[in-house]
């Protein structure tokens, strides 16, 4: 059928530079290249170009430039460009627009609009080259106090877990990444002493080894669990939501699910792998409360239990429920938080930015009086070392970071990895892709990145005069805002800058 | 298996894994009364008779053991909810009503309820048999699947309720509609098998076609299918000792199979 589409995307080849190696042709998962044998030269189907780079990348003389394709409609603030060509493209498939990462739209992005303080003068900064600087965070319930008993401190003993380093990698199942990715955060997590989440796929055997720094998932779908499952990992969360698409299940298509994926996930291969919006147990905070307990009684006691939901409009109202349902640690999801596949006018509408969720769940479970019956866990939208800090000075114990890890294995944010294609290995099942994630690379890109991120944690503590990320958990103190109305502020609990 | 789930299922030597311990669980808190049946699991006892149970959620869910070594409970009086979620081997009987989430997620094992049982009975459920005298309320065998030689059963004598088998993706569920001690359906059922996408429910009496999901289909049984209706119908009659009823259940035009149209329903939802 004839399209009315036009190319996302212009292939700028420079003839001239060209080899005709044919190695944007093998490269590209998207059949955007072919070969014209008579004329030797290579023939390029732009209409399939989604700019993830690959063949430019790999390009050995730097011939390809990718670049968007200058094509204009009438100017008009209303109807863009996207709106048209997404509208075109409803009009001849009649379905839902599917997408993939976290929401693009340009939402105001609080942690560009929050500043960090530093020492001057009248208290040292630290050097954190020369001097000790503590990152390690524990994660699960706190005690309400503290007694001593015969000379002997004295509090009960709640299941937690210890990080390294306040940032853990989140949820990606195997089925929605390649199995080299999974495997390359697993042994990550593990060579630096934090933990990867397995999300709703699963767990290899072969992988369990790394037990001590794997959170497991109970999602609506009940895929790949059992007993073991939950006693060989660390901690267990259970996925109410995510932030990409609240409210709203997965769907892992029929041809994704291959041999060792249907093994993983205890499904017959080649069928729908689909986990239903809500969990049918779950109808209320009571019934979540049976739910936490009955995982804590599958695991002896001996596990913290977590639960993810996505950051929504009454969130503070549901966070004080589940803490009160005896969760050890909540997990909020803010609305740009990614996805391997979600309808895009969920992934772009629905939620809330994870920063005024978290304070406004911090602060919440403050004037309870509750918040240390849980930890607080953040994810959605955290791009590097500043947002970290922020969102733990606004009140986070950790963050969860999912788009930043599969940056570092290569992904460049095309938004496709719901096509099953990804060029760069990760969102994809298919073999002659998945081998392009090695994971011995992969494992020291991701513990780079950690290693990385750890040291400018540092430094941020260093230059405001700190020594231990304990000591900035809710100081919001250390922050002040700029260019935020006086309700952003109030909700975010900061000044401004120079107040 | 870790070390310390080997140990639980091969027990040191203490308690004779023959002998049936009674358990007098009245006032008994739920966290205390599965702590003290796992306690004696680990001391090798297997036989459990649970007296006065009123309400403790649980029951079953964390009790580790081979398969040949199989731990065996009997509930007298009302489980809480959530019995057997989780399981992973035991066998329960229940000598009156069971509570909600039945069975959820379960992996492999057996229940047996000589009463009703309530909402969201074998949720998720992946292995296993369930069987049921009376009565099930709402959406039960929602998302149960099956994997390998795991094929999870449920028989309920008596009627189901609304968003029965929804998004079912696996295993069978057997509905007798027998009316229990002698009352007919309070209501009609709506909403059966909204989403199924792989497994069979068999229904024994007439199911209008307004009351199924669109992605189901109602067809008569193939004669294999008949083979595993006739063998769950006579452990269903042999578990509540209902011998004599057995002919009268089994008669063959009176039941119907539904099954999934398709194994991916929402295959064509999206535009790429």
């Amino acid at each position: 059928m004839l399209t009315a589409q036009l190319p996302e995307f212009n292939v700028d080849r420079d003839e001239d530079r060209c080899i005709q190696c044919r190695v944007c042709e093998r490269q590209c998962s998207f059949d955007v290249y072919g070969y014209d044998v008579q004329n030797n030269v290579m023939i390029h189907k732009e209409e399939n170009c989604v700019a993830c780079q690959r063949c430019a990348v790999l390009c050995p003389t730097n011939a390809l430039v990718i670049k968007e394709n200058a094509y204009t409609y009438k100017q008009n603030a209303n109807w863009t460009r996207e709106a048209i060509s997404d509208l075109k493209k409803q009009s001849e498939t009649g379905g839902v627009l599917l997408t993939g990462m976290g929401c693009d739209k340009p939402h105001k992005i609080y942690w560009d609009h929050i500043l960090i303080n530093a020492s001057q003068v009248t208290n040292p900064s630290i050097d954190p080259l020369r001097e000790p600087m503590e990152l390690r965070t524990h994660l699960g319930r706190k005690p309400d106090s503290l007694e001593v008993k015969d000379g002997k401190l004295s509090f009960p003993d709640y299941p937690k877990v210890e990080l390294s380093t306040p940032i853990m990698f989140g949820a990606m199942s195997y089925g929605a990444i390649s199995y080299n990715s999974f495997k390359s955060l697993a042994q990550a997590a593990h060579e630096y002493g934090t933990l990867f989440n397995t999300g709703e796929g699963g767990w290899p055997k072969e992988l369990r080894k790394y037990g001590s720094n794997t959170i497991v998932q109970c999602a609506s779908g009940r895929f790949g669990i059992d007993l073991e499952y939950f006693n060989d990992a660390a901690m267990v969360e259970i996925k109410i939501g995510q932030g990409a698409k609240p409210g709203i299940g997965g769907h892992l298509p029929g041809e994704k699910v291959s041999e060792h994926i249907s093994l993983t996930r205890m499904i017959p291969e080649g069928s729908d792998a689909i986990s239903p919006a809500p969990h049918h147990d779950i109808y209320s905070i009571e019934d979540l409360q049976m739910l936490i307990h009955a995982l804590k009684e599958a695991t002896d006691y001996q596990k913290p239990i977590s639960v993810k939901i996505s950051a929504v409009h009454n969130s503070p109202a549901i966070a004080s429920g589940m803490v009160r349902a005896g969760a050890d640690i909540i997990v909020v999801d803010g609305l740009r938080g990614g996805t391997g596949a979600a309808p895009k006018i969920l992934r772009d509408n629905v939620g809330i930015p994870i920063e005024l969720a978290l304070a406004a769940i911090d602060t919440r479970l403050r004037d309870e009086g509750i918040r240390n019956w849980a930890s607080l866990v953040v994810s959605g939208g955290i791009r590097n070392a500043g947002d970290i800090f922020k969102a733990i000075a606004l009140g986070a114990d950790a963050v969860y970071v999912g788009t930043p890890a599969l940056i570092a294995l290569g992904c460049t944010v095309c938004q496709k990895c719901y096509t099953g294609k990804c060029a760069w290995g990760i969102t994809t099942q298919d073999p002659y892709l998945t081998k392009r994630v090695n994971t011995e690379i992969g494992t020291q890109a991701l513990v780079n990145l950690l290693r990385a991120w750890s040291l400018e944690l540092k430094e941020l503590l260093g230059c405001g005069g700190i020594n231990s990320i304990e000591s900035v958990r809710g100081n919001r103190l250390q922050l002040r805002g700029i260019g935020l109305e006086s309700w952003e502020m109030e909700t975010l609990g900061i000044r401004g800058a120079g107040q | 298996m870790n070390t310390a789930q080997a140990k639980k299922a091969n027990p040191r030597k203490g308690l004779s894994p023959r002998q049936w311990i009674k358990i007098d669980a009245s006032g008994m808190y739920y966290k205390d009364l599965n702590r003290q049946i796992r306690g004696l699991a680990e001391q090798g006892a297997r036989k459990f008779d649970l007296q006065n149970v009123y309400g403790q959620r649980y029951i079953g869910t964390n009790l580790w053991a081979t398969e040949r070594d199989k731990i065996r409970i009997r509930v007298h009086g009302t489980p809480g909810s959530d019995m057997g979620a989780f399981m992973d081997g035991p066998e329960i009987e229940v000598y009156g009503n069971a509570q909600d989430a039945t069975g959820n997620t379960m992996n492999c094992g057996k229940i047996v309820i000589h009463g009703s049982a309530g909402d969201v009975l074998g949720y998720g459920m992946r292995g296993g048999e369930i069987y049921i005298r009376g009565n099930v309320g709402y959406r039960v065998g929602i998302h149960m699947k099956e994997y390998d030689d795991k094929i999870p059963t449920i028989v309920v004598g008596g009627t189901v309720q609304d968003f029965f088998g929804e998004y079912m993706a696996g295993g069978r569920i057997i509905v007798l509609n027998k009316f229990f001690e002698g009352n007919p359906p309070v209501r009609q059922s709506y909403f059966i098998g909204t989403g199924m996408h792989g497994g069979n429910i068999y229904f024994r009496g007439d199911v209008n076609i307004e009351q199924i999901g669109a992605e189901v289909n109602v067809i008569e049984p193939t004669d294999a299918e008949w083979k595993i209706i006739e063998r769950y119908v006579h452990n269903y009659c042999k578990a509540f000792d209902l011998g004599e009823r057995k002919v009268k259940l089994l008669k063959r035009e009176k039941f119907w199979r539904l099954y999934p149209k398709s194994t991916r329903p929402y295959g064509m939802l999206y535009a790429y």
